[in-house]
């Protein structure tokens, strides 16, 4: 008989040994998953994880890894703010469209004015944009109590006609011969968000994304914001009792992890995406939530979890190619990275112990 | 070898004692209740070790100890709710195995609960149907019900809602439950706690009635002076092992609670300090009730002096937490509704009322004035930072409040490992002083305390009266909130009870007799006493 047995403490091996052995898991199962679809499991795996990193043509593919791993971990970083003291913000990818809209929507107002200051401030717009998106969530919470989850995700979708919205109407590009979409910013040197070293996939966001985990790791460790996001999301009555005041954690949470989408989503529409288009997120919103709880909301983790995910995304795309495996395939093998985290989570809390339980 | 002469020494002054009184009980032939090495461990903890005594018929057996010294798990193995690891138990000769609470009814057991289960939308007599296996018509569980209430003096009316009943009435409800099924066998759990004075009187008549017509009853209490007036016998566990058997009208209270503790502690001592003029106000202090079960606060006025030690009685639920959140500043009022210092601080939050001196420590330990998951360190900062200056521009100088922490767990005895165990890890007495320690090195104007020594052992809870005694000495105002009426006698020097809500008035505690201090606690409710 298996019994869980309550640890007395959190143990730090599992807390750190986890996230590992949720990979393997999902290795094992993808395995068995691309078995069952006619392939080669081990081949499949290396494809995956092994091809873009060290492959024949991973000088294309790992400056893709920076570039798909930078919006993951600027995003999922602001989420754990939120994340960590209970506030639950699954509209990320709404923040992301509006943050890229308002950006795009300040380069495009000067175009085609060429200046210095064009950049920042589509930088400022993009974070206020998204800010603003998470306000609405927050505000109502605040002040009626509403359910932030169902409305920061049902604000996704109001994001995602706005941008098509925008895209066929306000923002289309008047010299694109009515296609939709707007301009192409990589065309707009003062609105470029280009690489900063040619060839690595370096680019304003990607900076921004290592930056930010520098200061969420000082702000959690150091600041005593950081102390009231903890307190709060462990035993918000303390936190009352300390002083913290819910309204304002909620505003400041919410509207940090908003900028944070925000700017991740100008970064992408100025630099790799390069155009407001009917089409243009692509699930990183989403996709951070998972990031974040991989990489166990610590900013560390995230860094991380974010370059694992962009690697199974890469290495998925290559997948599809070389293999021919289905798209499904790769989302299910994602999924379980996620699934797999969560159940073997346990085990921090909980030690297991085999047979009939004995007397200490 | 040394850990050997260790585990023998306790159990050579058990024998010492248990000598002593089988000259006492000799002329009992059979005990009603033998128990013999019974064991019990759980994860990490030894809850019972082999532990052994016997039950006279008729008399009252006290089990003493400290939380945590195993006198639940005893009694709940001795009720069927937990199995023994090791060990048996004989009932009149037979072995007794009880699987689960029926078997042990059937036997002949029967308990009444700290915590009441009853419900509160139905009456007494649907309540007491509720715990039977074959309940009879209602209109003859009344009737016996009634016959019950009458024979052992617990005025009881079988067709009242138990949600308007009193403590001291539900607390009847379970007994009368109990006794319908003639036990021989009483365990009680801490039955006094929620009484007042009167209903205790109430009680201990009605435990007598029961023992002279054979009843056994193992009482299970802190309080050593009721002990001593009740039981005939008192086992004394501690860490969750036999260590004495006694008879309490023999010894001292002091002598069991150092046999509890397994050491000697100072008394606290009072000091002649002279209050001064009046430093916290609060007029007319009024708050709706929070949630289903919440108290509503009825326009509580009062006032605090320099050097004063205000006790505030009653039993817990009265309105005791609504009314130390609205002095925290959890819950916020009109400015001039607390004035400290003569200035009105009604509509400020936590961390300004702290900066003014008014500190508070709430009656939940893990989950409101401490968060389990953090650090010592994290706790200490949870309420000192602006006192201590813990912060520099938003950021935490962990060096200093890591050093303030160690202070803490110096002056306080706070035993844990260091500034970063977890507040979880640490015992229940141990947080307690912690959370004491805290707000006392804060040096505040005026202390909020709720159930100051709530769950810790004599002698933490002996330090922690001192400690505010000796606040008040230099000018520091304390309000004490407590059902712990010895503990409010012991050190306050006003006295007021806070029942359904309602402040009485303050009187001076020295005035006061027990018997005037029950009056009070009983305000809101009518007091019946037994006249069976």
């Amino acid at each position: 008989m298996v019994t869980l047995e309550r640890r007395a403490e959190p143990s730090t091996l599992w807390l750190y040994g986890t996230p590992a052995l949720a990979v393997l898991l999902t290795m094992v199962a993808g395995g068995l998953l691309f078995t069952a679809l006619g392939e080669n499991p081990l081949e499949a795996i290396a494809t995956i994880f092994w091809e873009p990193l060290f492959g024949e043509f991973a000088f294309f593919y790992r400056p893709q890894l920076l570039v798909k791993a930078g919006p993951l971990i600027l995003i999922a970083l602001g989420l754990s703010l939120g994340f960590r003291a209970g506030l639950w913000n699954i509209g990320a990818e709404g923040q992301y469209i509006v943050g890229a809209l308002c950006g795009a929507a300040v380069a495009l107002a000067f175009y085609p004015l060429e200046a210095v200051y064009i950049f920042p401030l589509m930088v400022l717009a993009g974070a206020v944009g998204g800010w603003a998106w998470a306000m609405i969530p927050a505000v109502l919470k605040v002040r009626f109590g509403t359910n932030e989850i169902l409305v920061s995700l049902m604000l996704v979708y109001v994001a995602e006609q706005l941008l098509a919205k925008m895209a066929l109407g306000a923002l289309r590009n008047p010299d694109g011969a009515g296609f939709p979409g707007s301009r192409n910013l990589q065309q707009y040197p003062s609105a470029h968000n280009a690489e900063l070293i040619a060839g690595t996939g370096m680019h304003w966001g990607v900076l921004t994304a290592f930056l930010a985990v520098i200061a969420a790791y000082i702000l959690l460790e150091r600041h005593v914001l950081g102390f009231q996001i903890k307190l709060a999301g462990q035993s918000p009555r303390a936190a009352r009792f300390s002083g913290v005041d819910p309204r304002v954690l909620t505003l400041t949470c919410l509207g940090l992890s908003g900028a944070a989408a925000g700017l991740a989503g100008l970064f992408e529409v100025s630099g790799p995406a390069g155009q407001v288009s009917i089409d243009f997120n692509v699930g990183y919103g989403f996709t951070a939530i998972i990031v974040a709880f991989l990489g166990r909301l610590h900013p560390v983790g995230i860094l991380l979890a974010g370059l694992l995910m962009a690697l199974t995304y890469i290495g998925g795309e290559i997948a599809e190619l070389n293999l021919g495996l289905p798209a499904a395939a790769i989302q299910v093998f994602q999924g379980m990275l996620l699934f797999f985290l969560l159940a073997v989570d346990v085990l921090t809390r909980y030690r297991l112990r085999l047979g009939r339980q004995r007397t200490a | 070898m040394a850990l050997a002469v260790a585990l023998l020494l306790p159990r050579l002054s058990a024998l010492r004692y248990q000598r002593a009184d089988r000259w006492g009980t000799d002329f009992l032939t059979q005990p009603l209740l033998r128990i013999s090495g019974l064991t019990k461990a759980y994860p990490g903890v030894i809850a019972n070790a082999d532990i052994s005594f016997e039950l006279a018929p008729g008399e009252v057996h006290a089990l003493l100890g400290e939380n945590g010294a195993g006198k639940s798990t005893l009694v709940k193995m001795i009720y069927g709710l937990v199995a023994p690891d090791s060990g048996t138990m004989e009932m009149k000769g037979a072995p007794y195995r009880p699987a689960e609470p029926r078997a042990a009814r059937a036997a002949g057991v029967g308990m009444v609960f700290q915590h009441f289960s009853l419900f509160d939308a139905m009456s007494v007599a649907e309540n007491v149907a509720l715990g039977m296996e074959n309940p009879p018509s209602i209109a003859r569980l009344e009737a016996r019900i009634r016959d019950v209430s009458e024979t052992y003096g617990l005025p009881l009316d079988p067709r009242r809602i138990v949600g308007d009943l009193s403590a001291g009435e539900r607390q009847r409800v379970e007994i009368i439950r109990c006794l319908l099924q003639d036990p021989q066998l009483l365990i009680m759990d801490e039955p006094t706690s929620v009484l007042t004075p009167q209903e205790v009187d109430v009680l201990f008549a009605t435990l007598r009635k029961l023992v002279a017509q054979g009843v056994t009853i193992l009482y299970i209490s802190h309080k050593l002076e009721e002990i001593r007036q009740l039981c005939d016998r008192a086992t004394i566990l501690r860490d969750g092992r036999k260590v004495a058997t006694c008879q309490p009208r023999k010894n001292t209270a002091r002598d069991m609670a150092e046999m509890m503790v397994g050491r000697s502690f100072a008394t606290p001592a009072r000091h002649t300090s002279e209050t001064g003029d009046s430093i916290l106000e609060i007029n007319n202090l009024s708050r709706p009730p929070v949630g289903a079960f919440g108290t509503r606060l009825q326009a509580i006025s009062l006032t605090v002096r320099r050097g004063e030690i205000l006790g505030i009685g009653g039993v817990a639920g009265n309105g005791q937490d609504e009314f130390l959140a609205a002095l925290s500043g959890e819950y916020r009022t009109l400015p001039e509704t607390i004035v400290l210092d003569g200035v009105p601080i009604g509509h400020l939050g936590p961390s300004e009322r702290r900066k003014r001196g008014l500190l508070s420590a709430p009656e939940e330990r893990l989950g409101h004035a401490a968060a389990p998951d953090m650090s010592l360190t994290e706790n200490a900062l949870l309420t000192a930072a602006a006192r201590e200056a813990l912060l520099e521009k938003g950021f935490v100088r962990h060096e200093r409040a890591r050093h303030f922490t160690r202070k803490i767990m110096d002056a306080f005895d706070v035993r844990a490992p260091g500034p970063q165990t977890l507040a979880r890890a640490l015992s229940g007495g141990n947080l307690q002083k912690f959370v004491i320690g805290r707000e006392v090195l804060q040096a505040p104007k005026v202390f909020v305390v709720n159930q100051p020594t709530w769950g810790v052992d004599a002698a933490a809870a002996a330090a922690i009266r001192q400690a505010l005694l000796d606040m008040t000495r230099d000018g520091a105002a304390v309000l004490v909130i407590s059902q712990d009426l010895d503990e409010l006698i012991e050190i306050s020097d006003s006295f007021g009870a806070l029942t359904a809500g309602h402040l009485s008035d303050i009187r001076p505690t020295a005035a006061l007799s027990i018997d005037e201090i029950g009056l009070m606690l009983g305000g809101a409710h009518k007091l019946d006493t037994a006249h069976a």
